[in-house]
């Protein structure tokens, strides 16, 4: 029972660090109509920064928010500088564009930090696990993830549900000309969405960078994991990507914790501890195709209500 | 004026003549990982075949050396196919290097098809010592069951009685826990294999470790992968509380990026850099003096893999095309070892002392040291596999 709890707050904190970085890509592929592959980076970016500033702060929190600041702008300055280059071109052209950042972003990060990586030590009060319930014991930092996520999810609803500049991202999800033909300035929301997007992948990356670690290449294996809760939840819908990501989330987990005992019960030994790892990273996409079959438009899609 | 120019002619005829009969350099291709996460290994490994190129000045039984260093991508499609290219269009005399299990099994066909000569400096993939063994393959590293055998039998002595296993699922991850097994006398509470090598949060099975209640976890994750692994132990609250043992997972590379998560971790490992032979020290200090950083592993085999190319062919004169003698030379192994004495079993893999280390905290230094010597001179268990042909 222990163990229980303990695997579902783990896919919990999972399921919301996905979350983060699914939000930014939906964002920016629903509202953008832009197939952005170098989301992945500017999370490294953010791992980068974080571990830059607060090796020189000294201050674990201060380099955080320094980072989240210089995600944002590098953000900022892509989109001013190669992502405006790709609107009302062809999806492919958008893979290729962004595809050219990646390999640009692992190369500047090289020149810059070079190949070996860095780390980000926690400070100590995060370090340490605390008892959560009488006898359950969870690491402080993954708690600390899991209410920094929520509060990030909450401000993005307040944003996108309830401020003026949600209305016009909702609108452009839903019908982009129409926005512009109203006179809403579409080039700088663009370029707000996009920071925005980056600073949420920046944040995603410098708070996994204490748990895993700082180096090049680290979003794109996640980013796999990102897209595909884009497509689950329905794209460009932030609420699709909430709800999608904390079923990948479980899914992985709980299928990670408890799909190799469940298959020691029907296959041998040595089949079962060769098959289950495999079998159990194929979860998520297998409820991926499920939804694909049932709903093609995503659990919520955007621009229907 | 004819005359002259017929002078000329022969004179370059002359000059050319002997460069044909005779092997006029020797061409060597080292294949690893220079790109991605763990391009960091890939660099050491070079390095450390560089400096000791130029501890030979560059020269081996009298003949210029020219490595081609080519990047696999950590992936075993890509090595294969650089492996093919150095056999192909380069023509190397010796192919050396190679990190990953997969990846060298992978590309030796190509490489022993063409009776070059096959030196693996790192990858431990059993079937190459035990039934694919050949007689153009050798190696200065260890297979992947020996070290953590050489940490399963540390415990045995420790009188640890019950262990949790976790590895990656791929073929050192499996070959690598297998060889524990193999050696552990306590009881096995449970074992798990992760996603090789996209998976970096290991909170599921740290969590089933941690409700297992074993006295001691072992794990195997190189790379980068070792230090989100001990990241993770610290923050589950698992370090101090159950003793962990690891296999590759801790090196001067990932060192210094793990600190103090790592003070207190044993491992099992052929070589130290605190290894007291003349060479080791020589190799130690010079490896610092060139490239500012502690050596690693990786590096020590790499050293030892191109000072055995080097006596082979001093001890051949460079006369590469006599694959038996070069056979010969290479199985005679008549260099100085970085690990002290070096002898080849009868499947070419070395028959070695396994060191235990301990990682220590020494002022604003984390280092690794040797605290027992676990087995003394083991063979490679695959050796009776081997038919050699």
């Amino acid at each position: 029972m222990t163990l229980f709890v303990e695997q579902c707050l783990n896919g919990l904190q999972f399921g919301l660090l996905l979350f983060l970085l699914a939000a930014g890509l939906t964002l920016v592929f629903g509202i953008m109509d832009l197939v952005n592959l170098a989301h992945g980076s500017l999370y490294m970016l953010g791992a980068y920064f974080a571990a830059t500033f607060a090796a020189w702060t000294g201050s674990f929190v201060l380099g955080a928010v320094l980072a989240l600041g210089a995600t944002l702008v590098v953000g900022m300055a892509v989109e001013v500088v190669a992502m405006r280059r790709l609107y009302g071109r062809d999806h492919l052209d958008h893979v290729l564009g962004t595809f050219g950042l990646i390999l640009f972003f692992d190369e500047a990060v090289r020149l810059i930090w070079g190949p070996g990586g860095l780390s980000l030590p926690l400070p100590s009060w995060l370090s340490q696990p605390v008892h959560i319930l009488p006898g359950i014991e969870y690491s402080a930092y993954r708690l600390a993830i899991m209410a920094v996520t929520l509060t990030v999810a909450g401000f993005l609803y307040v944003l996108v549900m309830r401020t003026r500049v949600g209305m016009l991202i909702r609108a452009g999800a839903s019908n982009r000309e129409m926005v512009a033909a109203l006179g809403v300035n579409i080039k700088l929301l663009y370029t707000l969405v996009f920071g925005l997007g980056a600073a949420l992948a920046g944040l995603a990356g410098l708070m996994q960078a204490p748990i895993l670690t700082v180096q090049i290449g680290m979003g794109e294996n996640i980013l796999i994991l990102a897209f595909v809760i884009t497509v689950i939840g329905g794209i460009g819908s932030i609420r699709g990507a909430f709800v999608a990501a904390l079923l990948v989330g479980f899914i992985d987990t709980l299928g990670r914790a408890f799909f190799p005992q469940l298959l020691h019960a029907f296959l041998g030994g040595p089949a079962a501890s060769t098959a289950a790892p495999a079998l159990s990273s194929m979860l998520i996409y297998i409820l991926m195709a499920v939804v694909l079959v049932a709903k093609p438009e995503g659990l919520f899609p955007a621009g229907a209500k | 004026m004819r005359k002259t120019l017929l002078a000329a002619g022969a004179a370059l005829l002359l000059a050319a003549a002997p460069a044909a009969a005779q092997q006029k350099s020797i061409k060597i291709g080292f294949v690893s990982t220079f790109s991605g996460p763990v391009a960091a290994i890939g660099n050491d490994m070079r390095n450390a075949f560089e400096l000791a190129l130029d501890h030979m000045d560059r020269k081996m039984g009298g003949l210029p050396v020219e490595v081609i260093y080519e990047d696999d991508g950590f992936k075993p499609e890509i090595g294969k196919q650089k492996t093919e290219k150095l056999i192909e269009s380069d023509k190397v005399d010796f192919v050396s290097g190679f990190i990953w299990s997969n990846v060298v099994y992978a590309s030796y066909k190509p490489i022993i098809e063409s009776k070059t000569f096959l030196i693996i400096a790192n990858a431990g993939e059993t079937r190459l010592a035990g039934e694919n063994c050949s007689p153009f393959i050798f190696s200065t590293a260890w297979t992947n069951d020996q070290n953590p055998h050489a940490v399963a039998d540390y415990m045995n002595h420790k009188g640890v009685k019950s262990v949790y296993l976790i590895g990656p699922n791929y073929a050192a991850g499996k070959e690598n826990l297998a060889g524990f097994k193999d050696a552990f006398k306590g009881k096995v509470l449970g074992e798990d294999y992760t996603t090789w090598p996209s998976q970096l949060d290991f909170s599921a099975e740290l969590a089933k470790a941690k409700a297992a209640n074993p006295e001691a976890v072992y794990m195997f994750y190189p790379g980068a992968a070792g230090v989100q692994f001990l990241n993770q132990y610290a923050q589950a609250g698992l370090k101090g509380s159950i003793p962990l043992y690891t296999t590759f997972s801790i090196d001067s590379l990932s060192l210094p990026r793990q600190k103090d998560a790592a003070v207190g971790v044993i491992s099992a490992l052929q070589w130290s850099a605190d290894l007291p032979n003349d060479a080791n020290k020589k190799f130690v200090v010079d490896f610092k003096k060139k490239y500012g950083t502690e050596p690693s592993f990786y590096a020590a085999q790499s050293y030892d893999a191109a000072n055995l190319i080097a006596s082979a062919v001093a001890a051949t004169k460079g006369n590469l095309s006599d694959k038996a003698a070069v056979q010969k030379a290479l199985e005679k192994a008549d260099f100085k070892s970085v690990r002290g004495g070096f002898k080849f079993g009868p499947n070419h893999y070395p028959t070695q002392n396994y060191y235990m280390q301990e990682v220590v905290k020494e002022g604003d230094t984390y280092t690794q040291k040797t605290m027992a010597t676990a087995e003394e001179n083991q063979p490679n268990p695959h050796a009776s596999k081997c038919s050699m042909k």
